[in-house]
């Protein structure tokens, strides 16, 4: 069995009840897992659930474990290992505020402009860009902007659904 | 279909009863006051007032243990619920179907830091394995019951419901328990076929397979130790059981080579490092067991069945797993073997089995016997001779002496063996022992305790006398944590820092103080007459056995040693000697 590290990307379907998301950190830190990312939002309100996307880091001994986890907290439907299962895609977004006058300013929008980065809001003296895309494409951006007058960087983790026509089941 | 709306308190109750509940082990506070009304105007419920909250727990955990029913807890909010804590987690640790209603303040008063407030469901969610906090008394029913659900099914393990005093007040109407069926909760409890017919190939292809038992046989029920039973005289293969495992298998059954792990038997820790094919059923190869990960059973394939997916591949790389419920996977493996009369090679089992006599005849657990001091050991052996023809459960606190009445003790059935295995913990055999008796009024019920554990819950003599339970408190006292002691001596240079308990109380008179019955043995020729008299007492009684203060329990792997590096008692010529590696020494 390798011991190589793999970073999964996996999708818990869970009950949208307080005290859910305790359950979920509190199964990593106290377990000692990686959490690089995790989001989660209701997305079937009809039957009162949500889903978590997490994104992991581990061994593949330490990443079965982790499923292995998550499916045994009584409020998880289901778990998927996106990384596992095939083609997916992934999304990040971010919204990034970069502060600055003359030729910065205009850098920042030109680089935004090829990043596909949209303006939300923008002052005399900044800009907030909305940018989704890989966590990859994100960071390279926010690089970008770094030396352009970056003051500001928010981003909700990833989200990830599988390609194909089936859903979570 | 449903009647009259109810106050919270009295659904509470309704549910409890329909959920076959018959006796609760707690302790009242003011945000459990409605419950304890409700309690006092009904008759079917008997209330068990413990003199300690983490003993209710250990109390339902000895009633749940020893009778395969739910055992239920009820305390109040704040230090009711954090003294049930350890109760709890020893109950998750070693996998025990608890059901503990904790008292609440009042829903507008939570997160105020209110008097006796505490976060409960935030304190208890790593300790249970679910937990409620009821907001709404119309989901009052519902919960009780999935709760019941929770912690039967699956992995067992302790459920809290935490409940607001508003809501137990308010009314509502009752939901039955066949009105509810749990949202996303579905283990599997049936084993795949294909996985059966993996395992069965590679028993037959055995030529040294060996059986590993633990604590999930037990709790799947008698039927599946003697399926386990049936499993292994059936292959004629040796088996070897885990601390929570014992009684799974007979002892007397000549396949069995006794406990195996850091203080298991010397055949079958042997055993366990020289298989081919090791078949693991309900055991989940925790540390104590393994020793050294890396040398662990090097050559062997291994077979693990076990119901929580979680526990296979956790520490060691399996080769066929089965997940399901101990019971219906050894019944679905007994039928493929019959059905395809698969047996091991018989020759090679010839062989195997000379290798186990050979190791067997070391005789591993040969102390060095005395007239003058009581080895703990033989106490235990004249126990043992005392009550083996009776219907004995044995409690156990934590330390050498459990670890003695491990090997020297002897279980021909499931449930009569309550010891903290996971958790370790101090204090739990007494309280257990309570539990034990209320669930099995005509048992001979023992607690083999030392003289430091009892201390830390001997309060429950107290709640003994009050419902005139028989247990008896078998102390092996040496004056030291001998186990504190015994690490100190091997592995920290003898430097015996804070082990030894100056001060001591007189037990016998502490045992009569409580109303109890005291005794006490100091030569070894006095044993017999005072485990007599203990027997014959129709009291709590606990019996201060004066045993030698330095002896040690052996065989013994250190941490971080691996299976075939057994230190052996003085007694043994040839056993390793190797010092403990500093790896080893970080280790608990
Ligand atoms: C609550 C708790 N605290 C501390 C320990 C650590 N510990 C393990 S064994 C032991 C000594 C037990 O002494 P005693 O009850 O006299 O048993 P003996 O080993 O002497 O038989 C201690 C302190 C524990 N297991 N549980
Ligand atoms: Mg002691």
């Amino acid at each position: 069995m390798s011991e190589a590290i793999e970073r999964h990307t996996i999708a818990v379907l869970v009950d949208n009840e307080p005290g859910i998301l305790a359950r979920v950190v509190g199964l990593f830190s106290g377990r000692g897992y990686n959490i690089e990312s995790l989001t989660v939002a209701e997305t079937d309100p009809a039957n009162n659930l949500s889903r978590i996307t997490l994104v992991t880091s581990g061994t593949r001994m330490i990443i079965e474990q982790i499923k292995a986890q998550l499916s045994r907290l009584v409020p998880v439907h289901g778990v998927h290992d996106l990384t596992d299962e095939g083609p997916h895609v992934e999304r990040e977004l971010a919204l990034i505020k970069v502060a600055g006058t003359g030729e910065k300013r205009i850098e920042s929008l030109r680089l935004a402009d090829i990043f596909r980065a949209k303006v939300v809001d923008s002052t005399t003296e900044s800009f907030i860009f909305e940018i989704t895309g890989s966590t990859e494409k994100l960071n390279a951006f926010v690089k970008l902007m770094e030396p352009l007058g970056l003051v500001d960087v928010s981003r909700t983790g990833v989200v990830a659904i599988a390609r194909g026509p089936r859903g979570f089941s | 279909m449903s009647t009259e709306p109810m106050q919270g308190a009295e659904l509470l109750i309704k549910a409890l009863v329909d959920q076959g509940v018959e006796v609760i082990f707690g302790y009242p506070g003011g945000a459990v006051l409605p419950i304890y009304d409700a309690l006092f105007k009904q008759n079917r419920l008997r209330h068990i007032l413990v003199r300690h909250e983490q003993a209710a727990v250990h109390a339902a955990e000895g009633y749940a243990r020893s009778t395969g029913k739910v055992g239920c807890v009820l305390v109040t909010s704040g230090p009711g619920a954090t003294n049930a804590v350890t109760g709890l987690t020893d109950a998750l640790m070693d996998s025990i179907p608890i059901v503990c209603l904790t008292g609440q303040v009042p829903t507008h008063l939570i997160g105020n830091d209110a008097f006796q407030e505490a976060d409960t469901t935030g304190i208890t969610r790593p300790c249970t394995k679910h937990n409620y906090l009821v907001k709404d008394v119309r989901d009052l029913a519902r919960i009780v019951h999935e709760a019941f659900y929770v912690a039967t099914h699956g992995r067992p393990g302790p459920v809290v419901i935490d409940l607001p005093k508003d809501v137990l007040f308010a009314s509502g109407d009752y939901t039955p328990p066949e009105a509810v069926t749990h949202k996303s909760y579905r283990p599997q409890v049936e084993p795949d076929p294909q996985r059966i017919e993996e395992a069965i190939e590679l028993i037959r292809g055995a030529k040294r397979p060996l059986f590993y038992g633990g604590g999930g046989i037990v709790n799947s029920g008698p039927k599946a130790a003697q399926l386990f039973t049936e499993l292994v005289r059936t292959t004629d293969a040796p088996a070897t059981l885990t601390l929570m495992g014992l009684g799974a298998l007979p002892a007397s059954d000549p396949r069995f080579l006794g406990m195996v792990g850091m203080h298991g038997t010397y055949e079958a820790n042997l055993a366990m490092h020289g298989c081919d094919v090791m078949i693991a059923v309900g055991a989940r190869f925790d540390d104590r067991v393994t020793g050294k990960l890396s040398a662990f059973s090097p050559n062997s394939k291994k077979i693990h069945i076990d119901i929580d997916p979680s526990s296979i591949n956790k520490n060691v790389r399996v080769d066929v797993a089965i997940v399901g419920d101990a019971g219906r996977v050894l019944e679905a493996m007994l039928a493929a073997l019959k059905r395809r009369k698969a047996k091991p090679d018989g020759e090679a089992m010839a062989a195997w089995w000379r290798q186990i006599d050979e190791w067997r005849k070391r005789d591993c657990l040969r102390y060095r016997k005395s007239d003058d001091v009581i080895k703990p050991q033989f106490a235990l052996e004249r126990l043992y001779a005392a009550v083996k023809d009776r219907d004995t459960i044995i409690t156990t606190e934590v330390g050498q002496h459990q670890m003695w009445a491990a090997q020297f003790l002897r279980f021909e059935r499931p449930n009569r063996w309550l010891t903290s295995g996971g958790l370790g913990t101090m204090g739990y055999g007494l309280p257990a022992a309570i539990g034990a008796q209320i669930g099995n009024p005509g048992a001979t019920v023992i607690d083999v305790a030392g003289e430091a554990s009892i201390l830390m819950n001997i309060q429950e003599m107290s709640t003994a006398v009050q419902y005139r339970l028989p247990v008896k408190v078998f102390v092996l006292n040496n004056e030291y944590m001998g186990m504190v002691r015994q690490w100190q001596e091997l592995l920290h240079g003898g430097r015996y820092a804070e082990s030894y308990t100056a001060a001591l109380p007189d037990f016998v008179r502490l045992a009569e103080a409580f109303g109890g019955v005291g005794l006490r043995a100091t030569k070894p020729s006095e044993l017999d007459r005072v485990i007599a008299e203990m027997l014959r007492a129709d009291k709590p009684c606990i019996v201060d056995v004066l045993v030698d203060k330095t002896e040690n329990c052996f065989p013994m792997i250190p941490s971080g040693a691996a299976h075939n590096e057994m230190l052996l008692g003085p007694e043994d010529a040839g056993g390793s000697k190797k010092p403990v590696s500093e790896d080893g020494m970080v280790l608990v």
